[in-house]
């Protein structure tokens, strides 16, 4: 049992690498899409000869393939090479100096939603259409049609500028400082896993096998505890995956308004900036981060759900 | 006294639609050791009928209006959710028509199985799976000492269904109700099926109340028969009685739809069926509710009132205004 477990992790683990690679294909791909040029801006234009120069060294008149090999032998060594417009630095200290905290950002607010909106599904299709379960998915309506930048700003108004429960309005330095900004970014989240939760916990109880269950005299705490929350995790942990990734590496706006030295604020300026080297290694980084979650996830599901160890053989 | 006696018993469904009612004043009762076997089509109430027995019928919208359960002296309607729970799986126990769902995907068969022993029983995890092996050794599964850490989608259909059996036997029900249990199985393995059943039924010394469509089935299992329409019990006869002289026009009807392969009426008629559908059971007919499906009918009391349960014969019991022995010479659809 444990044999065919581990051996379809370590079947999917070597399925992760020609994954990785066409993210680095398609990633360098777009980027030759975008038009303009590190070295061609209309605000601070060098003269002809210095771009032509600068173009040279860091090998963009090569041909693509070129250039395709030299990146992608660069990211299998874990160098991401220098950052294009950010003269001084390379994209590894980049990632390096402003990563950890976006990962941080993210990990807690999967963290928050995971240990609000779980319970608040499983309390509410525990008692279904209760006020209990009302009030839920009330909560859980708002929480996801509302906006993330909207609920920080509210958060701000009211928690800092309003009641001043001694919440900063910025930064990422103390544990006061990461509520806010880790709460705004996971009650979306949260939401969508109370609903999620307390919809497959109530179509799961209507399964066949939940009948046989009570039919065995179980007591409603095993049946509930076992039999239907086990089963109904098996579409949560599904969903959970990417949304790990989403978290960590969609925290842009949050990191704004929240002003957290993240890794957000690089990707965006570098899109806007053509700095290729920066954009492509954050873009095969972030896919990494998305490709592992939904590692754990495949892991976490064959662990759930036997079934899907023996189907992909 | 009878071991389970099913007294009046109402339950109805309050849907948006109107009460619907399922399970219309049944009563009938199961003597220690003797099958009874409850036929009927689809929807007739057979199903609603072994639920309600287990208090497993879904609350809301399904609900015990009336009637009496009594089942060892006890009358599970008065029952909490607690002591049901214990007579559940223990005294009672149940198996479905789909093995393919019945079963946990995500639990061993041994887990399934122990599970239930552990509930009822004060035993250690090794007893426990000691009893496992010897009735999954009972329900004839081979290898069964290794087999028991698999999961189910590792057994086919007809296994899992003794798999239930075996969960079924395991703390020696004095009562087993068998929903359908070989419907969703291949002819050759219901008949494997169903001749374990009847033999694990006499060597456990249970009673058993069968539940089927199928009239070839009861009449290999069963030693009383009730016929069921509309949510109502519409006959009731020892199986050969009922199989020699069936009274009702419906199970007369039923007995038609089946081939005969051996017998005085081989050749003699074409397969019929039965014209029209079920009643629906928000707005019954308000007599007779086989009345606008009977050839007989029309033009007397049953399509005004109610034709009452009669014994017309010793243990024989029809609900009909026609039976077939009191209209001897009249022929078939003369009124119609």
């Amino acid at each position: 049992m444990s044999g065919s477990l581990l051996a379809y992790v370590v079947r999917r683990l070597v399925w992760t690498i020609p994954v990785v690679l066409l993210v680095i294909f398609l990633t360098f791909v777009l980027m030759r899409q975008i038009e303009g040029n590190p070295f061609r801006t209309s605000e601070r234009a060098v003269p002809e000869s210095i771009q032509r120069n600068l173009e040279r060294k860091y090998g963009l008149n090569d041909p693509w393939y070129v250039q395709y090999a030299m990146y992608t032998k660069g990211v299998l060594t874990f160098d991401l090479g220098p950052s294009l417009v950010l003269r001084q630095r390379t994209v590894n200290e980049i990632v390096k100096e402003h990563f950890p905290r976006s990962l941080e950002l993210g990990g807690l607010a999967f963290l928050f939603a995971a240990v609000f909106g779980i319970p608040l599904g499983i309390l509410a299709a525990l008692r279904p259409n209760s006020w209990l379960d009302y009030g839920a998915m009330f909560f859980s309506n708002v929480g996801f049609a509302v906006p993330s930048f909207l609920i920080a700003t509210l958060f701000i108004y009211y928690f800092v500028v309003q009641w001043d429960v001694g919440f900063p309005t910025s930064g990422w330095t103390n544990w006061e400082s990461k509520v806010l900004p880790v709460v705004a970014l996971g009650l979306a989240p949260a939401a969508y896993f109370a609903r999620l939760v307390r919809g497959t916990m109530l179509e799961t109880a209507q399964q066949d096998y939940i009948r046989t269950a009570q039919a065995k005299g179980l007591r409603r705490r095993r049946i509930v505890g076992l039999h239907v929350l086990r089963n109904s995790l098996i579409p949560v942990v599904t969903a959970a995956g990417p949304l790990l990734g989403y978290l960590i590496t969609g925290s842009f706006v949050i990191e704004e308004i929240f002003a957290i030295p993240g890794i957000g604020r690089y990707y965006v300026t570098a899109v806007t900036a053509r700095d290729y080297s920066v954009v492509m290694g954050l873009t095969v980084l972030l896919s990494v981060i998305v490709i592992l979650a939904n590692l754990v996830v495949d892991i976490l599901y064959a662990v759930l759900d036997p079934r899907t160890r023996e189907a992909r053989a | 006294m009878a071991l389970l006696d099913v007294r009046d018993l109402k339950t109805h469904f309050f849907t948006r639609e109107g009460v619907v009612h399922a399970v219309d004043g049944v009563s009938f009762s199961v003597d220690r050791g003797r099958t009874l076997g409850i036929v009927g089509e689809s929807g007739c109430g057979k199903s609603v009928t072994a639920l309600s027995i287990m208090g497993l019928i879904p609350k809301p919208p399904a609900k015990i209006v009336a009637g009496e359960v009594v089942f060892d002296g006890r009358d599970l309607t008065k029952l909490g959710e607690r002591q049901l729970e214990s007579v559940r799986g223990r005294e009672i126990a149940m198996i479905f028509q789909d093995p393919m769902t019945s079963l946990n995907p995500t639990l061993t068969i041994g887990t399934q199985i122990t599970e239930t022993i552990k509930r009822h029983f004060d035993l250690s995890n090794e007893r426990a799976r000691k009893r496992a092996v010897e009735l999954l050794e009972e329900v004839r599964i081979p290898n069964a000492a290794s087999r028991l850490d698999d999961y189910p989608h590792r057994y086919s259909g007809g296994m899992r269904q003794r798999v239930m059996i075996a969960i079924a036997l395991s703390c020696n029900p004095m009562l087993l109700i068998a929903d359908e249990p070989t419907t969703a199985l291949d002819v050759t393995v219901q008949a494997q099926v169903l001749d374990l059943l009847d033999e694990l039924r006499e060597s456990h010394d249970m009673a058993m109340i069968l539940i089927t469509h199928d009239m070839g089935v009861v009449a290999e299992t069963a030693d009383e028969v009730i016929v069921m329409y509309a949510g109502q019990v519409v006959e009731q006869a020892p199986v050969l009685e009922l199989f020699d002289h069936p009274e009702h026009p419906y199970t007369e009807a039923l007995l038609g739809a089946l081939p005969q392969i051996e017998g005085e009426r081989i050749r003699e008629a074409r397969l019929t069926a039965i014209p029209g559908r079920p009643p629906d059971l928000v707005s019954p007919p308000p007599a007779c509710r086989f009345a606008p499906r009977c050839p007989h009918a029309g033009g007397d009391s049953c399509t005004e009132t109610m034709p009452e349960l009669r014994e017309l014969r010793s243990g024989h019991w029809v609900r009909s205004a026609h039976p077939t022995s009191e209209r001897a010479g009249r022929p078939v659809g003369a009124s119609a």
